[in-house]
């Protein structure tokens, strides 16, 4: 199995996105499996700030030369931040992807909602299993 | 069998190594009964000598400019195209290679569109070309639904004068889609009816053509600042595309889609096909761009070259919700516009430009000056106009057939408001001579 | 200093040839293109059209001499695999051979020069053959009528599921789901969508091909159509074709076949006679017309007479009886989905497509079936072992291989196929279909006389072998073409689409 790095303290989704709780702001981006798998990330296509989202909502998309992967809400809320670097640097993604090359911000509407997200360790079988 | 090199002995060899007695039993996975148990019908076959006296009497019972001078256009231009042409298209690596899917071994082909899109870029005054569409009407076709998901509104206007078949096929694309198509009039000056009434927030774009269908050159500005107003994208569809030899970039009158037919750059008539649809947007839209696309880059050793990129947009990758179910275009068509605008320059498209403007000119004075005919719109045309006759078009276009003339195309199935009248369209192919025989025909004072 | 071809000439490899974008080569005043004299009086554009409505430049069209432009296009001609220089192995795209004759057979200026607008009377020659071809592809697909309109495989597409859709409606039924398997073409889904239509996708099974039960599961009253590829895309027959089709039937759907693969069963077998309701044509690639860089292709979509009301207009048709003899353009089908195209298709292409079924007749389509598929055959039976076959069985037209026996060496398919490049071969197809992972299709064609085939998998044995031996050469590929691999990560995330006279596209 290849390396793959998944913080600790961050929540994971099965779509494997990230979601890190900073006070009444939820990042999200998405985890170090995704970005590997899809290789050179090339677009990220956003919502604009303002957009509400629901659990599990199609917000965005991201591209390497040959695939789509869709980007899914991890919680609800409004998106109120959206990360303006990616536009012209995509490449941010692999580079960084749990610091630098972070997605969106959501207020979530209702933070217990993370609870049904897996911790690191969950998130890493989850791969496991994947890649058999 | 000429085409097929396999001897017997090779193919005893080769069901050998397969493991099979008989070449039937390659077909065991084919149900028995689902097989065909006779052979098809279909005449025997013939020798390469046979078939071209068969292929020679069909074509011989067809009108061409050969055997007739054309004042036929409508969206098929009867231009000359220069030999280079068809002698550089016809190059084996150009006719028989495939989608440039890997770039090491296609760079001529990618290199020659990277070429196209900027040529179409320069032509139509816009930022981003695609590798072709099948033909001016499906690329007006793709030009309105990139319309609908840039703005995500569903009401498209056709403004008057667009060809009626393109406006038959954008109706055709859209039939399974929620979208409503609105079809504006012309005027009696042949151009469209104002639009402005007919735009509000709800509207994706206007679709105008330049030139009219029947001639007369739109005045595009109005429509641009109406439709901005609106935010409603401007689509401008050309079917004549050498017009744009002397018209102003529609890019710079606010177009934000330039779409048409590019066949009469250096591409045969060929009874209406293969012809070259084009695309042109600006930049920002790209993401929306139906199509194959080519963009530059650099090899592992830092030399320059081409590949397809942007390919997410496509079917191949994005399935259902690709931006266009197009895969296979109009390359090698695309590559012969290239070469015949690459002999001619700006120079020599200008200047063949105002030579068929000359001559529109030149026959729209004859006819007004003969009796018994007349110009349905005295306005600005470029090569192509209105002639309202006093006798039936089917009659002259049949007299005129019987002396050698395609005469024009009979109005009468799209315009029938006009009374008799037939669309004239004058090339570099049709010389002074032949134009006089024309107002001749047309008009009351016959030979 | 050194003053040798490296600096002086412009070659790389002896007479291989470097050649800048046109626009560099353009000098002011040059031209290639010479008008005769004009014989009617001189206009000013200005004057006539008004200054507003005249350009007074055309940028980004290069000013260079006739001798520029042919070697130009000559050059980068030379850059190109191609048919005619060697296999072409690329599946599911029927890389055949495109007789001459087809090419001179359409530029007869009979057929060159027929203007698409001119009466019927004066076009006789060329509707009479449209009408022959439409019949011939009817009996060879089974089906009743035939539309020549499509312009490509993707429009033909496009029409068939149009007809399915008016179908239903004219009857009353408003059904919005479309079944489609996992392994088929992208433009399948994508043209459904076009229709509005809900795509729902269908698992092949663990054999590679799809089974009557998940049809019947997924089958229910809102489901339009099947759209089904036979041979599919791992080149397998569908062997249940029929009672597929029968489920579908019986749940008030029709099918829809793609016809991308009927190269496999010209005169074996008859998807019209399988089932299938409406079917695309792909002229380009069964029927030999040249694949030309990208197109133009031809996609004529046949049908059963149940969807003929709905064919789209104008529909070519003989004259018969009390209307006297010829051949007409019919535009009475009130049903019709309308106009696909501004005129009446890629003629060109089926004056090509008629010149080859003539050409070879019933038994002479016959054999390309069975050498096409002899082909296939063989050329799994030399590769089975060193590549891995995800789904074994009887081929038809083409095979699907893996680089999943190259595990641990680091080769991945990408690499095989641009080692194949240094071999002089164009790759085939690959990591398509989407259901094999690595997926390497090979689709030989029946061109490829046994030698050539031998050579070809000499070729991809040597480089399976090369990945265990010496990987970093075979990930290193192309080594021996003009260019080596070209970076389409930076090409896509900084798009540079046209030449500009200062920036990036400027000659180092």
């Amino acid at each position: 199995m290849a390396e793959y790095e998944f913080p600790e303290g961050l929540r994971y989704s099965e779509e494997d996105e990230w979601a890190r709780l900073e006070g009444d702001r939820l990042v999200v981006g998405i985890t170090d499996y995704a970005q590997q798998k899809l290789g050179d990330i090339v677009f990220v296509e956003l919502p604009e700030a303002g957009t509400h989202v629901e659990k599990g909502d199609r917000f965005g998309s991201i591209e390497s030369v040959k695939a789509v992967a869709d980007l899914f809400a991890p919680a609800s809320g409004e998106i109120i931040e959206v990360n303006p670097d990616l536009e012209d640097h995509p490449e941010l993604v692999n580079e960084d992807c749990y610091g630098d090359g972070w997605m969106v911000v959501i207020a979530p509407d209702d933070p217990a909602e993370l609870d049904d997200l897996m911790d690191a360790a969950a998130y890493a079988k989850h791969v496991e299993s994947r890649e058999d | 069998m000429r085409f097929i090199p396999h001897t017997e002995p090779e193919v005893r060899h080769m069901l050998a190594a397969v493991g099979v007695e008989e070449i039937e039993h390659l077909f065991d996975s084919i149900p028995a009964d689902a097989r065909l148990s006779r052979p098809l019908d279909l005449p025997r076959p013939l020798s390469e000598q046979e078939l071209f006296a068969r292929l020679r009497e069909l074509a011989a019972r067809n009108a061409t400019p050969e055997s007739h001078t054309c004042f036929l256009g409508a969206g098929a231009y009867a231009h000359f195209v220069p030999s280079v042409v068809s002698a550089l298209a016809s190059r084996a690596e150009f006719l028989t290679s495939y989608t440039p899917y890997q770039p090491e071994i296609s760079q001529g082909t990618l290199q020659a569109i990277f070429e196209w899109q900027t040529m179409i870029c320069g032509i139509t005054g816009l930022e981003v070309s695609n590798a072709s569409l099948y033909d001016g009407a499906s690329a007006t076709a793709e030009a309105v639904l990139m319309a609908i998901r840039l703005t995500r509104r569903h009401r498209v206007l056709l403004a008057g004068g667009l060809h009626p078949h393109w406006r038959d096929v954008v109706r055709t694309y859209l039939q399974g889609l929620d979208a409503e198509v609105v079809e504006l009039g012309v005027g009696t000056d042949g151009r469209s009816e104002p639009v402005d009434s007919h735009l509000d927030g709800e509207v994706a774009c206007v679709v105008v053509q330049q030139p009219a269908f029947l001639g007369p050159v739109q005045d595009l500005a109005p429509v641009a600042a109406a439709a901005r107003e609106h935010g409603a994208l401007l689509v401008v569809a050309v079917a004549e595309a050498l017009s744009l030899g002397l018209l102003r970039a529609p890019g710079e009158l606010g177009a934000d889609i330039v779409c048409g037919e590019a066949q009469s750059f250096g591409i045969p008539l060929s009874f209406g096909g293969p012809h070259l649809g084009f695309l042109a947007a600006r930049r920002r839209f790209v993401r929306q761009l139906p199509g194959r696309l080519v963009g530059e880059t650099v090899d592992a050793r830092g030399r320059r070259g081409y590949v397809l990129t942007l390919s997410t947009r496509e079917q191949h990758i994005r399935r259902e919700r690709a931006t266009s179910n197009i895969c296979t275009n109009q390359g090698l068509c695309l590559l012969m516009a290239t070469i015949y605008l690459s002999l001619l320059g700006p120079h020599g498209l200008r200047t063949l430009a105002r030579d068929n403007l000359a001559r529109a000119h030149y026959a729209r004075t004859r006819i007004a000056a003969t009796p018994g005919v007349e110009l349905v719109h005295p306005g600005p045309v470029f090569n192509e106009f209105a002639v309202r006759t006093d006798r039936p078009p089917a009659e002259i276009l049949e007299e005129g057939a019987s002396r050698g003339l395609l005469a024009g195309l009979d109005l009468e199935p799209h315009a029938p408001e006009l009374g008799p009248a037939l669309l004239v369209c004058t090339t570099e192919l049709a010389s002074r001579k032949e134009i006089d025989r024309l107002v001749n025909l047309l008009g009351k004072n016959r030979p | 200093m050194s003053r040798g071809p490296e600096k002086v000439g412009n070659t790389t490899r002896g007479i291989a040839y470097e050649e800048p974008l046109l626009f560099e080569r353009s000098r002011p005043g040059r031209r290639g293109f010479a008008l005769p004299p004009l014989d009617v009086p001189e206009v000013e554009p200005e004057a006539l059209l008004g200054a507003e409505a005249c350009r007074e430049t055309i940028p980004d069209l290069p000013e260079v001499s006739e001798v520029d432009v042919v070697r130009h296009f000559t050059r980068l001609s030379t850059w190109n695999a191609a048919v005619d220089l060697g296999l072409y192995p690329l599946g599911s795209c029927t890389m055949k051979y495109n007789p001459r004759q087809n090419e001179a057979a359409a530029a007869l200026p009979g057929f060159a020069g027929a203007h698409p607008l001119a009466p019927a009377s004066l076009s006789q020659g060329i509707l009479q053959l449209m009408a022959e071809l439409e019949r011939h592809l009817a009996e060879i697909s089974g089906l009743d009528r035939v539309s020549l309109q499509p312009a490509a495989g993707a429009q033909g597409e496009l029409a068939g599921i149009m007809m399915i859709r008016a179908y239903h409606r004219h009857r009353g039924e408003s059904r919005d789901r479309v079944l489609i398997p996992d392994s088929a073409h992208g433009t399948n889904p994508a043209s459904a969508a076009l229709n509005g239509y809900r795509v729902q996708t269908l698992e092949s099974g663990p054999d590679g091909l799809l089974h009557p039960e998940t049809v019947a599961a997924a089958m229910g009253p809102d489901v339009a159509a099947l759209m089904i590829t036979n041979p599919n895309t791992l080149g397998l027959f569908e062997t249940h074709i029929e009672p597929i089709c029968e489920i579908v039937h019986t749940g008030g759907g029709l099918v829809y076949g793609d016809g991308a693969n009927l190269n496999a069963l010209l005169g074996i077998a008859r998807p019209g006679d399988l089932g299938i309701d409406v079917m695309h044509f792909n002229l380009h690639k069964t029927f030999s017309t040249p694949h030309g860089g990208g197109g133009p292709g031809a996609g004529p979509v046949g049908v059963k007479n149940i969807l003929a009301p709905y064919l789209p207009v104008p529909v070519v048709r003989e004259l018969a009886g009390d209307e006297g003899e010829g051949f007409v353009l019919d535009y009475d089908f009130p049903h019709s989905i309308g106009r696909l195209h501004a005129h009446h298709g890629n003629v060109g292409m089926m004056i090509r497509a008629w010149a080859y079924i003539r050409s070879l007749g019933a038994e002479g389509l016959r054999r390309c079936a069975e050498m096409a598929v002899l082909n296939a055959n063989y050329l799994l039976s030399r590769l089975r072992g060193t590549y891995h076959v995800p789904y074994e069985g009887r081929v038809m037209h083409e095979c699907v291989l893996s680089d999943r026996l190259l595990q641990g060496t680091g080769v991945t398919t990408l690499d095989v196929a641009k080692r194949l490049i240094d071999y002089g071969y164009h790759p085939p197809t690959i990591y398509f279909p989407l259901v094999v992972q690595g997926a390497i299709m090979i689709e030989p064609t029946e061109s490829e006389s046994l030698e050539g085939l031998d050579r070809f998998a000499e070729a991809m044995l040597a480089v399976a072998e090369e990945a265990r031996t010496d990987p970093e050469r075979v990930r290193a590929a192309p080594t021996r073409t003009r260019l080596a691999r070209l970076d389409e990560t930076r090409a896509a995330r900084r798009p540079v689409l046209r030449w500009q006279p200062a920036g990036p596209s400027k000659r180092p």
